[in-house]
């Protein structure tokens, strides 16, 4: 068995008007270099579900989502995200679905067990029931009769993953502390795509860290891409940290729309290469 | 560095009278993680925890669960587990934390709003979202940290997206498990022990004064008959500020004064 594929080939199976979940959390280890590759491919009126952070501002500013499912857009260390708040004032996204992040959770969770929904108390007494009027309630059938929040499954066409190591196989490794809800996306997706730092034969993972450590299994994957700097300018612990000067410029060329056709021009223009080119050579400017 | 004097203990600033006050929301809370959001409350929760309330839990301001309690943006010299986003959101749900949450907008009831300002379909400002709020406000005993008291933040009448659920709000077993506590800001502490819990003065900062406070806020605040001033740091707790927890200073970049 051998799901190695490069990005490109990964969001060809792709189509627009498809629901695609997309692991990380804010700005960090966000597959970055797969959505570097739906800008190429022009996948369209997409359904997006994310703990949302500059995968979000990219393909908003792009106008690729028509439905966004989230609980928060955001940079970390600059706390809004630019394009985000551009779509979001301008009209330009089309539909939001507003979640608390335990309710995104419960979601994705009820997708990947193959329930209608979960129940939960978040978002109870909050207007994320008045913004969501689709969004019911059910009552406890036993004798504490408590009314909790019904948050649907969050059924995925497609995951989007980054992680540090994968064998061709498709289990990916996670070497950081947080694995977020990657596994969770991939389980609750019909297809799954899982980009990595590095490609290792699968005796290799055990070298890198514990059996625990294999965070997603390969039942649950249906292309590995070897994607080094994959989740760039985002973290991915251990390998890199958020690269916060790149992530500086990013923003400050999203507050002004001919900085950000300048901003496009240069990083965005070309294939993964030319990005981590153009990178380089930002990055050799700045230490001029 | 800190220069400034704004009380009656000389040389305290007022980011370290709100550094007092926020340690004082987790006084009692035993071993529950304290969450914080923001330089001041974290350095608030990390104070209480070399003082008063050792047993708290924090984190390193990501995954990792801090044994130690090391100075604003240091690696834990050692680390007593991992607190994934996951498990942080399971522990929400079963209710061993007590969170300090900024607002956007805060209305006298005690809801909240980070998400968006003005209309939520297609808002005048686009904020972060509702993020953990609604979660943390029906799970968790809740305060809040205000940088910034005016009354953009308090606002007259209701909170445009409600995010974390204030009073009133939630009915039957709903509510069982809400619990606000206290509102921190740069001028004053808050309660909710108003008339129908409404948001009550508790103490101003030496150097701010009720007026201050009262002209500062949106709504009608409820005042006891005497307003106390906000406790003085110990010569301890001023030392572990400035020289363990932040020796960069960093609480006077968010609390000017």
């Amino acid at each position: 068995m051998d799901k190695r594929m490069n990005a490109d080939e990964a969001v060809s199976r792709l189509s627009s008007g498809m629901t695609v979940g997309i692991g990380g959390w804010g700005s960090r280890r966000k597959p970055m270099a797969l959505v570097r590759a739906i800008l190429r491919a022009g996948l369209r009126d997409l359904t997006v579900v994310s703990y949302g952070g500059p995968d979000i501002g990219l393909l908003a500013a792009a106008g690729r989502i028509q439905h966004l499912v989230t609980a928060f857009v955001t940079l970390d260390s600059i706390p809004l995200e630019p394009h985000f708040r551009a779509a979001r004032e301008s009209g330009a996204l089309e539909r939001l679905t507003e979640y608390d992040e335990g309710m995104l959770l419960q979601g994705l969770t009820a997708a990947a067990h193959r329930l209608p929904f979960l129940p939960t108390r978040a978002g109870l007494g909050s207007d994320v029931l008045r913004v969501n009027p689709e969004l019911r309630t059910v009552v406890s059938p036993y004798p504490d009769g408590e009314e909790l929040v019904a948050v649907p499954a969050l059924r995925l066409d497609a995951a989007l993953v980054h992680l540090n190591r994968a064998d061709r196989l498709g289990n990916g490794q996670c070497l950081g502390p947080d694995p977020y809800m990657d596994d969770l996306f991939c389980a609750a997706a019909d297809t799954a795509y899982l980009s990595c730092e590095r490609l290792v034969d699968t005796a290799e993972l055990q070298k890198e860290g514990p059996p625990g450590s294999v965070l997603v299994p390969r039942w649950s994957v249906t292309g590995v891409v070897e994607a080094p700097g994959g989740a760039h300018f985002t973290s991915c612990a251990p390998d890199y940290d958020r690269d916060e000067s790149f992530q500086r410029a990013y923003a400050q060329a999203a507050a002004d729309p001919s900085a950000w056709a300048a901003f496009e021009q240069r990083f965005l223009s070309g294939d993964e290469q030319d990005y981590r080119a153009a990178v380089a050579a930002l990055r050799a400017e700045a230490n001029r | 560095m800190t220069t400034s004097t704004t009380g009656t203990e000389p040389g305290v600033s007022r980011a370290e009278y709100c550094v007092i006050a926020c340690a004082e929301a987790w006084r009692g809370d035993g071993e529950v993680l304290a969450a914080a959001m923001g330089v001041v409350p974290t350095l608030g929760a990390r104070l209480a925890k070399l003082t008063f309330e050792p047993d708290l839990l924090i984190t390193d301001g990501e995954a990792l669960l801090a044994a130690d309690v090391p100075a604003l943006g240091a690696t834990p010299a050692a680390v007593e587990g991992a607190l994934p986003y996951r498990k942080h959101l399971e522990l929400v749900a079963m209710g061993h934390r007590h969170v300090m949450m900024g607002a956007g907008q805060l209305d006298r009831h005690g809801n909240q709003n980070i998400s968006a300002i003005g209309d939520w379909s297609r808002p005048a400002r686009q904020l972060l979202g509702v993020r953990g709020a609604p979660g943390n406000t029906v799970n968790n005993p809740t305060s809040y940290w205000i940088p910034r008291h005016s009354t953009r933040v308090f606002v007259t009448g209701r909170v445009d997206v409600v995010s974390g659920v204030g009073h009133g709000r939630l009915h039957g077993t709903a509510g069982r498990f809400q619990d606000l506590r206290r509102i921190v800001t740069d001028l004053a502490v808050l309660d909710f022990g108003g008339p129908e819990r409404a948001i009550r003065l508790v103490s101003v900062h030496p150097g701010a004064t009720v007026e201050q406070v009262v002209a500062a806020t949106g709504f009608p605040l409820v005042l006891p008959d005497a307003v106390p001033s906000t406790r003085e740091p110990s010569a301890e707790e001023l030392r572990l500020i400035r020289d363990v927890l932040d020796p960069r200073g960093a609480r006077d970049r968010e609390v000017r004064g």
